[in-house]
């Protein structure tokens, strides 16, 4: 049994990966192995529309997109792809995969950088291939020493419940998050954070953490972290902007007499107010109980249901025929029917 | 022994939430002269402030700011383009949410 120790060395005693995964970079593009580079290139492009973050609602859209930036920046480079292609069509995506010795002799990736995007979260496969990106995207343009920019703002979602947007909450979460080791290099680690939701918010809105993103390069400052809210599925509640809207179902004479019933609202049930004469399909608005902030107010709508009895016996049924003649009406009067 | 934790308080960047054209500038990483062109493209617009040291933006805008600049970096989408994925991109939440 090895056990590893972080002691003086532990630069060498790093865990690396036991296996990787063979990526299928024509397979990700949609190409076949022999696609000319404007084939290539138009693919990418096609793809990178379907699933760019910001537009996609693909629910791995952000993952995808990231994969298919990685897949064009081998296929797009002629020296990358002959490399890429020494490997031959025998593997699998995904499948585990191992470089064999030498197999870059002959070819020069450096000096050859990044075209932009975010290459720090390419996959080991890319990485134990064509080398980290580390900062050399700014190689090139600006000489490394001079070079002083703010990281990259991070984005995540996070999805809580209702409950806790009607009340504030505190939660963790863990990110990916980039940090520079001692060599200089960028390396992804779990991150967990702990971030307090106030009170009010709504689906969509973003909280900035300032400083939270990625660090800054050559002593810049670093970038900011966006937290998007989403809202898990309520079986009670459902939420528009500020408004909760929710279903309550009440009997017919409820409907027809009027009455003072019990609804639950985030914060708790109320007492409200049903008027006589209510339809089914009728909306209540219960003021200030819907997701209020500091100086916004949401309400809270209750939309009426009304359950009407199954008759059993005889006498129930006797009931609904007095009814029939005592109150005739044609619901259907406006149909023209 | 009890770890002690520190929560994190940010700026929920609500219907309330403003920031000045140098502080917006700062947080989407630009140019002034970025900002401008995207007001006159009509892609973002201040919410109040006369000239444009006392412009103020909303929230809103600091993400179209942001989307815009990813989507020129990434689809090589123009100014013009951004403005009318980002107009389409509402639009279609819009119908998204009544289809719910």
């Amino acid at each position: 049994m090895l056990y590893l120790q972080y002691g003086e060395n532990s630069e060498e005693l790093k865990p690396t990966p036991a296996t990787m995964e063979y990526k299928d970079y024509y397979q990700i593009l949609g190409v076949s192995r022999d696609a000319t580079q404007d084939e290539i290139k138009q693919a990418y492009r096609r793809l990178a529309r379907k699933y760019h973050p910001d537009v996609s609602k693909e629910a791995d859209a952000d993952k995808k997109f990231k994969e298919l930036g990685e897949a064009y920046e081998v296929l797009k480079d002629p020296e990358k792809r002959a490399a890429y292609d020494k490997f031959g069509s025998n593997w699998q995506n995904g499948q585990d995969f191992e470089p064999p010795p030498n197999w870059d002799a002959g070819f020069e990736f450096s000096g050859t950088g990044y075209t932009g995007g975010d290459s720090e979260g390419y996959s080991d496969f890319f990485e134990s291939l064509f080398g980290r990106s580390g900062f050399s995207r700014s190689s090139g343009r600006t000489s490394r020493r001079t070079f002083r920019m703010k990281g990259e703002d991070h984005h995540a979602k996070i999805v809580i419940r209702l409950a806790d947007a009607f009340h504030g909450t505190k939660q963790a979460i863990t990110l990916n998050r980039a940090e520079v080791d001692e060599q200089g290099r960028v390396v992804t680690r779990p991150h967990t954070l702990h971030v307090t939701i106030p009170k009010g918010v709504i689906e969509g809105q973003r909280i900035r953490l300032e400083g939270q993103g990625m660090p800054g390069i050559g002593g810049g400052p670093p970038g900011d972290l966006y937290l998007e809210i989403a809202f898990a599925d309520d079986p009670v509640f459902r939420a528009e902007k500020r408004d909760i809207y929710m279903e309550l179902p009440i009997t017919p004479w409820e409907a027809a007499l009027g009455a003072t019933v019990t609804v639950p609202t985030l914060g708790g049930n109320v007492q409200m107010k049903i008027p006589p004469g209510s339809q089914g399909g009728n909306k209540l608005r219960l003021k200030g109980k819907g997701l209020c902030s500091k100086t916004k107010k949401g309400d809270q709508i209750v939309i009426l249901r009304i359950v009407v009895p199954v008759p059993k016996t005889d006498e129930q049924k006797k009931l609904y025929r007095k009814m029939a003649e005592l109150m005739p009406i044609n619901p259907r009067a406006e149909l023209g029917v | 022994m009890t770890e002690k934790i520190t929560f994190l308080c940010g700026t929920v960047l609500d219907e309330d939430a403003s920031c000045s054209l140098a502080e917006l500038c700062r947080m989407c990483g630009v140019h002034a002269e970025m900002i401008l062109d995207m007001i006159d493209e009509g892609l973002i617009m201040p919410v109040r402030g006369r000239s444009p040291l006392e412009w103020r933006f909303s929230a809103m805008d600091i993400r179209r700011v942001q989307v815009a600049l990813r989507l020129q970096r990434d689809l090589r989408v123009n100014l013009p383009g951004c403005a009318l994925v980002l107009d389409l991109l509402d639009e279609l939440e819009e119908l998204r949410r009544l289809r719910r």
